[in-house]
């Protein structure tokens, strides 16, 4: 099987993490809201993941919501925060998810929706945040590190100028957890979304971490699971995963960042060799894990596929948008040319990459390029 | 087993994953498995990963007389009726105001319901027969001209009865009204063929078919076209109906359980049946009895009974050894009786003194036999402590007694 470096799309699970759900899933059956044993201990496992989920991201476990996903988590909020009685208007940076901005543009009257332009390192700066702000603003959402670029943004410095102007704050951390210090307390945010397929826990399993002020309504009707934040039976395999990845995730950060960062590195310094290639967001902040790159001259699906053929599993940009053919959201809000930005290359390094992986990409990458300065980049990716 | 766990008879609230459906599931997480994300199209890892979801939705759609291209999978029965019934009111709110239901259904369906209340829709919750069926003509005499929807549900959860969704589907056809059935209960335990029934769309639910929580699908019909305003968006998965990655292990988890429950369900039925009989064969020439609902028009597994003068609360502390419960899960942290008993005119005592015993696929006759031994005993032994029981036995009209107040 090829190398796989796409682990922003999704992370293979961690060996422990199914130990942890297997119980769960055959010997412990039960509906978690049965008062009987069965149905207690399902209970119980899903209160445990509660506090492994909290813990990795500094809030309190009666603030975590338990979704199908990050996607599920990002509408709960869009929508359910346009639906409540307090919010009719609300921001979001121009690079977010999807599955912020496709909910934001479903809104109909109850809610206006305002864009927070990012500069050309993709980063949203106090200023383009205060532009976007009008006088009945009442919510800001600002994702903590984007999927494609990795670019990390300064969520306490926004969240601050949020709160002096009387601003409810959230962020999408779905690539951040797991890849650097996240906190949902001392970033003093209202709501922040996480999900659990993108730190090596099961797919199927997201929350919404919610301080109980920020006026939300549900999305999905019929039962009282999860403060009424959500209906239906509780996936509870996999919330038991995504608590267990989680904990190993918190105890495992420091060494997957160095981990992935030494790759990173290695990469990029292969990259630099390369006159066609221009790394995205190259000054800003970046995920350990994430570099995204535009090869000018060359189509990115073709480059995909070569890559692929060659053994080696990117893609372009998000997992949710592939196969289409327009420019990413993300580089156009950057300013990047329409023709750069269509011969995108994501990579995105997991824990169990190495870097002999790197040299297979360096190599491979040499070879579809043909650059006359091959051995040059090896030997500057010093690998 | 009752040293060590109670012996479980809740299969109506959830079921055991089966032994087979885990051992697929697990080869479709880790990474010696195939652990990709099916939206990516770029590499090997996503097709394979979309392979697996695709042969997961056939093996579902075959199981209900379906085409794979009517099947949209999502994450549980619960969020399937969220998207049907409001995607179908918020899609042809040009068409009418009006959806009818039961007052019988799920809470996932009559919660929405409750929703689209309070955005301005009109909502008619029809009384069931004492049987707990739906009578026709009551149903059509609630259909009007600006009814956009019907929601009926096929297998009560609580009480186990079958509505005749063939029939409730020709009445709406031929009324050009869009009819959505609740079928989370049914499949590997009563046959649907939606191809010729006049279904327009269908929730599913895994986890009731030894398949894994947090997933379940929604047959939305291809022809003649039935068009849903999405509920969840940001990617366009799913046709656009339903947005968020597919979470791989989970719908292949339930493309097994429906492949192995097409392959078992007449077998099952007869050997489920059978229990099920036994059950009530040991119970029923017990004094003051009385099973709720339609006792043949039921599936096999189901029985829901009340032991009049016995407190329903105290009977499950006094049947710890039994996984049962008074109703439905989804309820059953409220002391309420049960909203469907209510529903079917039984009185409060009743309804209060209701179980529901649902049997499965690793019932063994051992089971059921303790629990009829178990179940006689401590009925007995409440009604001993019971002064309404003993006014009871010396022939006191209790409806007649007029209870001080306090």
């Amino acid at each position: 099987m090829a190398v796989y470096l796409d682990h922003n799309a999704t992370t293979p699970l961690h060996a422990d993490v199914l130990q942890a759900m297997l119980p769960v899933m055959q010997s412990m059956v039960g509906n978690p809201s049965s008062l009987h044993r069965f149905g207690r201990m399902q209970k119980d496992a899903i209160e445990r993941a509660r506090e492994q989920v909290a813990q990795l991201v500094d809030a309190h476990p009666d603030q975590v919501v338990f979704t199908s996903g990050g996607t599920e988590a990002n509408n709960l909020l869009v929508k359910g925060a346009a639906a409540s009685a307090d919010i009719h208007r609300m921001a979001l940076s121009m690079v977010e998810h999807m599955s912020m901005l496709e909910p934001a543009a479903d809104l109909g009257d109850e809610c206006a929706v305002d864009y927070i332009a990012v500069d050309e390192d993709g980063k949203v700066t106090a200023q383009l945040l205060e532009q976007a702000i009008r006088p009945d603003t009442r919510l800001v959402s600002v994702m903590s590190a984007n999927n494609e670029t990795g670019v990390i943004q300064d969520i306490r410095s926004l969240a601050e100028i949020a709160a002096r102007n009387k601003i409810w704050f959230h962020t999408d951390a779905s690539q951040a957890a797991g890849k650097i210090e996240v906190s949902f307390k001392d970033w003093d945010v209202h709501a922040m979304t996480i999900s659990s397929h993108k730190l090596y826990g099961p797919l199927g399993a997201g929350a919404l971490i919610v301080d109980k002020r920020l006026p939300l309504h549900a999305l999905m009707h019929g039962g009282a699971q999860e403060h009424r934040l959500r209906a239906g039976t509780e996936n509870v395999p996999a919330i038991a995963g995504f608590g267990a990845a989680a904990e190993l995730a918190k105890k495992e950060l420091s060494d997957r960042t160095a981990h992935t960062l030494n790759l990173r590195k290695a990469l990029e310094r292969g990259l630099a060799q390369m006159p066609s290639v221009t790394v995205f967001a190259q000054n800003a902040e970046r995920l350990p894990n994430t570099v995204q790159f535009g090869v000018s001259g060359f189509d990115g699906e073709t480059l995909l596929m070569q890559l692929d053929r060659m053994g080696i599993a990117v893609s372009s940009g998000s997992a949710c948008t592939s196969g289409k053919t327009e420019p990413s959201h993300v580089l156009k809000a950057m300013g990047v040319a329409d023709e750069l930005a269509l011969s995108s290359v994501r990579v995105s390094f997991g824990k169990d990459n190495s870097i002999a992986d790197v040299e297979k990409l360096l190599r491979a990458l040499g070879e579809i390029i043909d650059t006359t300065s091959k051995s040059a980049v090896m030997m500057a990716a010093n690998v | 087993m009752s040293d060590k766990h109670p012996i479980y008879l809740d299969y109506m609230a959830t079921t055991p994953v089966d032994e087979r459906v885990a051992e697929k599931m697990c080869s479709y997480l880790t990474r010696e498995g195939v652990f990709g994300n099916p939206a990516s199209r770029s590499h090997a890892y996503g097709w394979e990963a979309e392979a697996a979801v695709e042969e997961a939705r056939k093996n579902i759609a075959t199981l209900v007389g379906a085409n794979p291209k009517e099947i949209v999978f999502t994450s549980g029965a619960t969020e399937s009726d969220n998207l049907a019934i409001k995607g179908v009111a918020h899609f042809y709110k040009k068409n009418g105001n009006h959806i009818v239901t039961c007052k019988t259904e799920h809470k996932a369906v009559l919660d929405t319901c409750r929703q689209l209340e309070r955005e301005g829709y009109e909502v008619t919750y029809l009384d069931p027969e004492p049987d707990g069926l739906v009578d026709l003509n009551k149903l059509e005499d609630a259909l009007r001209d600006d009814t956009i929807l019907v929601s009926i549900m096929h297998v009560n959860n609580e009480i186990g009865v079958i509505q005749d969704i063939a029939a409730i589907g020709e009445l709406c056809r031929s009324r050009k009204i869009l009819y959505h059935v609740d079928a989370a209960q049914s499949p590997g335990k009563v046959a649907i063929n939606l191809e010729e029934l006049k279904v327009d769309l269908m929730s599913f639910s895994a986890h009731k078919v030894y398949g894994p929580k947090g997933v379940g699908a929604l047959y939305v019909q291809r022809k003649p076209r039935v068009r849903l305003e999405a509920q969840m968006h940001g990617g366009g998965h799913e046709r656009g109906m339903r947005s968020g990655t597919l979470a791989t292990h989970q719908i292949v988890g339930m493309g097994e359980a429906f492949r192995i429950a097409r392959e078992e369900m007449e077998a099952e039925s007869d050997r489920i049946h059978t229990l099920r009989d036994r059950l009530w064969d040991g119970l029923k020439d017990m004094e003051e009895v009385y099973v709720n609902g339609d006792l043949d028009q039921r599936i096999p597994g189901n029985i829901n009974i009340s032991f009049n003068f016995v407190e329903g609360e105290s009977l499950l502390m006094a049947l710890k050894d039994l996984a049962i419960s008074s109703g439905s899960a989804c309820t059953s942290a409220s002391l309420e009786p049960s909203y469907v008993l209510r529903a079917l005119g039984r009185n409060d005592e009743l309804a209060h003194s209701s179980i529901r015993f649902s049997i499965g696929r690793f019932t063994s006759e051992q089971d059921v036999d303790y629990t009829i031994d178990h179940v006689r005993t401590a009925v007995e032994k409440l009604r001993e402590l019971s002064p309404l029981w003993d006014m009871y036995k010396d022939g006191i009209d209790l409806e007649s007694i007029e209870w001080a107040a306090h």
